[in-house]
């Protein structure tokens, strides 16, 4: 599978994800920078974690409108796989590809730790290589993780099965709505996560569980070693 | 001419960072207070100089970024 990655000025978790999906695939993914307008052709778009623009005005909302933003939605359109984790996450919902929004954590700190994710939905690209209801260790490090969408607009997250992962065993970090982690678009083709698998994908990591996903959706190379 | 948006939490949102704030004006001795929200105000200063022109120009920047709608309302004060 070929791979992008978006580079904001203000993303920081970029080496960290170029370094578990050319572990796991075997490919490095193409980088693109925030004032491209145009993507190469890919099978999976990703959008690193970071502080893109200082979270100036909220959380991914100057990032969201950055020029690569407009290909990145039609990509998403034709069914492009695109991931967005921790910043990713909030640029997909303000960029309007993912519904809802990720608030200040409810207790106003900062949270980096351990959780523990249980696997709502295991049938997507993404999830494919977990079990439905599984639970896994995954690290969190944000401020505004606190999942919010109206009433709505969550009773129709749940019932198109978008929940890709729930804080689990009481672990919700940030007082998100339904202990939400990730979601899925309706299509399940983009998914947007606070949690960091790619920061658990070996052993000297303290782990392994974010493997599976990168597995998934990447391919895994011949011989690859964990 | 010159604009003033106010953008605030809609009703029923969680506004832990005003619950703070009243929480700390509780603690400096303000009594009888109910709830504090917070919000955001931007002063905007542009060419156009007919109103409904302005506020429709403004209004187009709250839904684009100014505000996030699914959280936040925001009202448009235009001043000479």
């Amino acid at each position: 599978m070929k791979s992008a990655l978006i580079v904001f000025p203000g993303s920081n978790r970029d080496s960290d994800m170029i370094k578990a999906s050319t572990k796991i695939s075997g490919n490095a993914p193409t980088l693109v920078w925030h004032k491209e307008t145009t993507l190469p052709d890919v099978d999976v778009i990703i959008i690193p974690g970071g502080f893109s623009y200082g979270d100036y005005l909220r959380s991914g909302a100057i990032a969201a409108r950055s020029p690569i933003m407009e290909a990145v939605k039609l990509a998403a359109n034709k069914g492009t796989k695109v991931l967005g984790v921790c910043n990713g996450f909030q640029i997909l919902t303000e960029a309007g590809l993912l519904p809802g929004v990720l608030m200040r954590n409810k207790s106003l700190k900062f949270v980096c730790k351990s959780v523990k994710l249980e696997v709502t939905n295991a049938d997507s690209d993404f999830t494919s290589g977990y079990d439905e209801g599984q639970v896994i260790n995954c690290p969190v490090a944000h401020h505004d993780g606190n999942f919010f969408a109206d009433e709505k607009t969550l009773a129709e997250i749940e019932s198109n099965n978008q929940v890709a992962f729930r804080y689990a065993n009481d672990t919700n970090p940030n007082g998100s709505l339904n202990n939400i982690a990730g979601i899925f678009n309706k299509q399940k083709n983009v998914l947007g996560m606070m949690p960091h698998p790619e920061n658990l994908i070996e052993k000297a990591h303290g782990g392994t569980d974010g493997r599976a996903l990168f597995e998934a959706l990447l391919g895994k190379q011949l011989g690859a070693k964990s | 001419m010159k604009a003033k948006v106010i953008v605030t939490l809609k009703n029923g949102v969680l506004d832990p960072q005003g619950k703070a704030i009243k929480g700390s004006l509780d603690a400096l001795g303000f009594a009888g207070l109910n709830s504090v929200r917070q919000g955001k105000i931007f002063d905007i200063n542009l060419d156009e100089t007919d109103k409904e022109k302005a506020n429709a120009k403004i209004k187009d920047m709250c839904e684009k970024l100014l505000a996030n709608t699914v959280i936040e309302n925001y009202t448009i004060q235009l001043i000479e």
